[in-house]
């Protein structure tokens, strides 16, 4: 079990957390034209990396913030957590 | 009462207290502290069960986790345990235990005959065998493999013991509590660090216990007892016995069980069975010690063939003699200490050294002790069906090939050394690679992968005064760098006796002309032919030879066979052990009760139950409960002996005809507030709502951003800058996250905060066209009026000096209302309206008029929005808004959610208007058409409609606005049914909406 740290609460066990998945997606403004392929993969393509990964996480049993965790998905190490606000590196 | 095998002046059980206990039947009796096998051995008794393929004989190996045999089935209190190991339990008065895998009984088993027809079990037997034709399988081979096989029964009553569970964060976790677990946990603990020590066995010390060494001017046992004594009284530090860490985790979670009432007859009160510790650790120590390892010889499985620790322990710690005519065959020193401990104890035994004239302190103290000793001798053959009763030795050359002067000789038991194996299982698990270490021929963890270290003979250093000197330093280090204390203890001066080298000679080549069959893995019958032959037929990877032989599965985990195997599979293919690698170690490293896993989260606790204010008012008045998420509504209230059918229409009835009150507080229900909060909603619904005015309730749709519907409800105007939001009971907690998603990651920008309130507020719906009537009387002081109150209208009121408010919207479909009050007043509340709507004929109704209703309306809900439907689909395209942008608007212009065919939803009548159709039906033109015959669509749900007395269902079909007036076909083959049809509008009930306005 995962040992997260919430910038909010501080470190606690994946199961206060649930899983938001690829932090990198960026929602296409409102009212803005885009074509069906740009929207599509917006909605459907993800990254699924080996190695380091910016992904969402949100703290549902705690203080209910989504946060940023920076993970290694072969080896579960996190680098680092941001809130959602903060500039990731 | 006579124990011809227990010793009188040597052990540490409590002789003060006898305890009688059943095994097979038979009563015998121990002391105070014995383990099962303890007191069977000082009883004489050594056969235990048979073997799992051939069904051989089976006695005692070891004397803890390494048994692989002694597995019993043990009862105690009407309760069964299956897969006991005799060597970890320890008896009390009245436990029954008996053997596993044998019938008719242990004396004489049928099963046997595999026995004498092992040439049809080799390896990969299953596979071979139990193939084909598959049709065999579930009639032929797998009742006869469960019959063959298997090991314990498990109980198929419902487990009566409390299992805990208990999470727990220190700086320091430390497993097992040998000279290596003591000396650092003491060195940590002195230095500040918060340890947990775990220790397996009933008693701390591990092999001080047994070792014939000196600290600090005390014996080994002397040592540890004021070591762990002081430690108990610290309060940084929390020491457990009878506690297995047995799985290592992501992030340094280590999960240990507790067996805290095992070894009593029975739990006490306020004390579970067993418990899971979750353990979060900044570091740990992994002092697992090391297990010894067989050396291969002909039937080396007959009971009496033992490893000579366990020889050794079971003198020192239980005061029992394995044998009283011993045979010591060892490759190193370790055996002359079993036979200096035998020998002390007035036992002659005979030592049968495999090296050709080593010389040592412990072998010059057992010549001085006239023990007779053997050198450039092996063990040929254990003779001997039930219990070894002499042995086949012969003199080896020294290039360890060729066997001669064979000769037998008289014993009654076998102790056996080759040597340890270091237990490497959990830093494997935490994911430490581990490397080959020639000087002991075993592996040894490598670079710390978590924050883990192996320390003492888990990490290979066998000599005690490495080991406390590594444990001390490790002790301070790793508490150094979590406390920054400088408190450094002094290491106490260790007294020991050198040992020489070690023979790397393991496994006794065959006599000619002899099939002797030489076991690897004692517990799952694989022996040194079965892995020849699999080799032969191809297999090289470690892991396929694993499970073609089946070699280290199982519960044993290879804690006794793993090395030898993996030595013999090198030899045959000529590499070194490193190059052929070793199997992965998983967790657990011992059997763990799935009571434990499971802990308190059984029957109705396996999820929370929630229960709205007015529950004890439903339970009173004969509520029939359903399930809605995690929460208990009523389905029906019932009267006298009506069925559900009877009830949920009558309580339908009432609505339509007079008034009836529904407990709507399961809904979701969300605050939103803020400046921004308009302009949030109005992305987040799919129609516009910008201008709703204050006072003022919308109905809305929001969408994933793959168009799919995810919710609807409706959405209140309290004032300017807050909003009450409602949302399905099922989707309630998904909306929250969804709402919270947007705001914090995706619009920041809005001033807008949203959070939960369903737990706040208590809901009745009131419906009927008798609802104006009763809220007049409810409220004598609102003006609630069709005209100071319209639909989709909110007012907030005084009922009976409670602040309520009032919604104006309906699912029913009649004219209705919602009333809220905090929820301390939901009971109030329901009281109130029941006993003034008494004069208007109120009844209460419950989840399935509630259905009833809204599916005659065709009022979508959680059967039409199933996570596949998009806002057309559910006929609610008139709330898509044309002109604004919000979430998942871009996807429904995607050419399959615009196609001219697209389903939508329907209704459906019988048309004999009496047969019901089964929701889940598809819908059919042809009804005799091939298989598959192509559907049109499904039943989503259906009712008995109270307005036209017949069945009516919701279904959503292809090119459904074109379908009306169709004569079709519901099928349902899971009933059997195929149901003629006519497709009609899903409003079947007020179409134009006129009541809810009424
Ligand atoms: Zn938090």
């Amino acid at each position: 079990m995962l040992y997260i740290f919430c910038p909010h609460c501080g470190s606690r066990s994946q199961n206060e957390f649930a899983y938001g998945g690829d932090a990198t997606v960026k929602r296409p403004e409102l009212n803005k034209e885009i074509s069906d392929q740009e929207w599509n993969n917006f909605v459907y393509l993800r990254k699924s990396p080996r190695g380091k990964h910016l992904e969402l996480w949100h703290h549902i049993s705690g203080c209910r913030q989504w946060i940023k965790v920076e993970r290694d998905t072969s080896t579960h190490e996190i680098f680092k957590t941001y809130k959602a606000d903060e500039l990731t590196e | 009462m006579s124990q011809d095998f227990r010793l009188d002046n040597i052990g540490m059980v409590n002789r003060n207290k006898k305890i009688s206990f059943t095994f097979n039947g038979k009563k015998y009796f121990g002391y105070e502290g014995d383990t099962i096998a303890s007191a069977l051995i000082a009883n004489g008794v050594h056969l235990v069960g048979r073997s799992f393929k051939y069904h051989r004989p089976r006695g005692f190996f070891g004397v803890g986790v390494d048994e692989p045999y002694a597995i019993l089935q043990l009862e105690r209190n009407n309760e069964r345990d299956p897969n006991i190991r005799a060597t970890e339990q320890e008896i009390f008065e009245g436990l029954e235990v008996k053997s596993v895998n044998c019938w008719p009984s242990v004396n004489f088993d049928i099963g046997a005959i595999n026995n004498f027809l092992k040439m049809f079990f080799p390896a990969g037997f299953y596979y071979k065998t139990f193939m084909w034709p598959p049709s065999f399988w579930y009639k032929i081979y797998e009742p006869f493999i469960r019959m063959a096989a298997g090991f314990g029964e498990a109980s198929i009553k419902h487990d009566k013991e409390r299992y805990e569970h208990k999470y727990e964060y220190c700086d320091l976790l430390i497993t097992g509590s040998g000279p290596s677990g003591l000396a650092s946990a003491y060195a940590a603990a002195k230095n500040g660090a918060r340890v947990i020590l775990a220790e397996d066995k009933p008693r701390y010390g591990g092999s001080l216990l047994t070792s014939d060494v000196n600290i600090g001017n005390q014996t080994g046992a002397e040592w540890s007892e004021k070591i762990i004594t002081e430690l108990k009284s610290m309060s940084n530090v929390i020491v457990k016995n009878r506690s297995q860490v047995f799985g290592y985790y992501d992030h340094n979670m280590l999960v240990m069980s507790e067996r805290i009432s095992d070894h009593l007859p029975k739990t006490q009160k306020y004390l579970p069975k067993q418990r899971l510790w979750y353990i979060r650790a900044k570091e740990v120590l992994i002092s697992s010690g090391s297990i010894e390892r067989p050396l291969v010889f002909g039937n080396n499985d007959t009971p009496g063939v033992m490893l000579s620790s366990a020889a050794k322990e079971y003198m020192k710690v239980y005061g029992v003699l394995v044998g009283k005519k011993p045979l010591i065959f060892t490759n190193n020193d370790s055996g002359y200490e079993t036979a200096i401990e035998f020998k002390k104890n007035g036992v002659n035994p005979l030592i049968l050294d495999t090296r050709k004239e080593p010389s040592s302190d412990i072998i010059s103290e057992a010549k001085n002790l006239g023990i007779e000793i053997k050198f450039s001798h092996v063990v040929v053959a254990a003779k001997g069906y039930k219990k070894v009763k002499s042995a086949d030795i012969a003199k080896i050359s020294d290039n360890k090939k060729d066997l001669s002067n064979i000769e037998n000789i008289k014993c009654d038991c076998i102790c056996v050394s080759g040597f340890w194996t270091p237990s490497i299982h959990l830093a494997s698990q935490s994911g430490n690679k581990s490397e080959f270490n020639e000087k002991i021929d075993a592996f040894i963890p490598k670079k710390s992968k978590q924050k883990e270290n192996t320390i003492g003979s888990a990490n290979g250093k066998f000599t005690l005064e490495e080991t406390i000197n590594e444990a001390f330093d490790k002790g301070y280090e790793v508490s150094n760098k979590i406390t920054e204390n400088n408190n450094k203890v002094s290491i106490p001066t260790v007294v020991e006796k050198k040992s020489t080298e070690h023979d790397k000679f393991w496994c006794v080549p065959l006599p000619k002309g002899k099939s002797y069959k030489r076991f690897l893995d004692f517990q799952n019958d694989v022996a040194v032919s079965d892995i020849e032959l699999a080799l032969r037929e191809g297999f090289r990877s470690i892991e396929h030879v694993k499970r073609y032989t089946t070699l280290g599965m199982a519960t044993d985990q290879g804690k006794t066979s793993n090395l030898n195997g993996l030595q013999l599979v090198s030899d045959i293919e000529n590499k070194v052990v490193p190059q052929v690698g070793h199997t992965t170690f998983r967790p657990p490293y011992t059997p763990v009760s799935i009571g434990a896993i499971v802990g308190r989260e059984v029957g109705k606790h396996s999820k929370p139950t929630r229960k709205s204010p007015m529950h004890e008012w439903h339970e009173k008045n004969n509520a029939v409960f359903v399930d809605a998420g995690v929460w208990l509504r009523p389905r029906y209230y019932k009267q006298g002996n009506e069925t559900l059918f009877e009830a949920s229409k009558r309580e339908a009835k009432n609505v339509r005809k007079n008034v009836g009150v529904c407990d709507v507080t399961t809904l979701g229900k969300i605050d939103v507030k803020g400046p921004d909060a308009a302009e949030f909603l109005n992305r987040v619904y799919t129609n516009a709502w910008l201008k709703l005015p204050v006072g003022k309730a919308r109905y809305g749709v929001m969408l994933r951003e793959d168009g799919i519907v995810m919710d609807d409800g409706t959405t209140t105007r309290i004032s300017e800058n807050h909003y009450h939001m409602t949302t399905t009971t099922a989707q309630a907690a998904n909306v929250l996250s969804h709402l919270e998603y947007y705001l914090q990651l995706v619009w920041p920008e809005l001033n807008v905060n949203v959070v939960s309130t369903t737990e706040q507020w208590a809901g009745a719906a009131i419906a009927g066209p008798n609802s104006r009537a009763l809220l007049m009387k409810l409220f004598p002081n609102t003006d609630v009026s069709n005209e100071g109150l319209p639909f989709m209208g909110y007012k907030e009121a005084d009922l009976f000096g409670i602040p309520a408010k009032i919604y104006r919207i309906s699912f029913s479909g009649e004219l209705a209302y919602e009333v809220n009050v905090e929820s301390d007043y939901g009971n109030f509340m329901w009281e109130k309206i029941i006993e003034v709507g008494k004069e208007f004929q109120i009844q209460p109704y419950g989840t399935e008029a509630l259905s009833t209703l809204r599916i005659e309306m065709g009022h979508v809900a959680g059967s039409e929005l199933d996570g596949r439907t998009i806002p057309h689909d559910a006929s609610l395209e008139g709330l898509v808004s044309k002109k604004k942008d919000f979430i998942g608007k871009r996807s429904l212009s995607r050419s399959a959610f615009t196609k001219s065919d697209r389903e939508k939803i329907v209704g459906v009548v019988p048309l004999d208007k009496t047969t019901s159709i089964p929701e889940g039906s598809y819908i059919v033109k042809d009804p005799k058409a091939k298989l598959p015959n192509p559907k049109l669509g499904h039943v989503s749900a259906s009712c008995w409609s109270v307005e036209y007395d017949n069945p009516f269902s919701l279904a959503i079909i292809k090119d459904g606005k074109n379908m009306i007036g169709q004569k079709l076909f519901a099928m349902s083959p899971l009933k059997n049914k195929t149901i003629p049809v006519e497709i009609v509008s899903s409003h079947y009930v007020d179409p134009e909406g006129k009541r809810v306005r009424a």
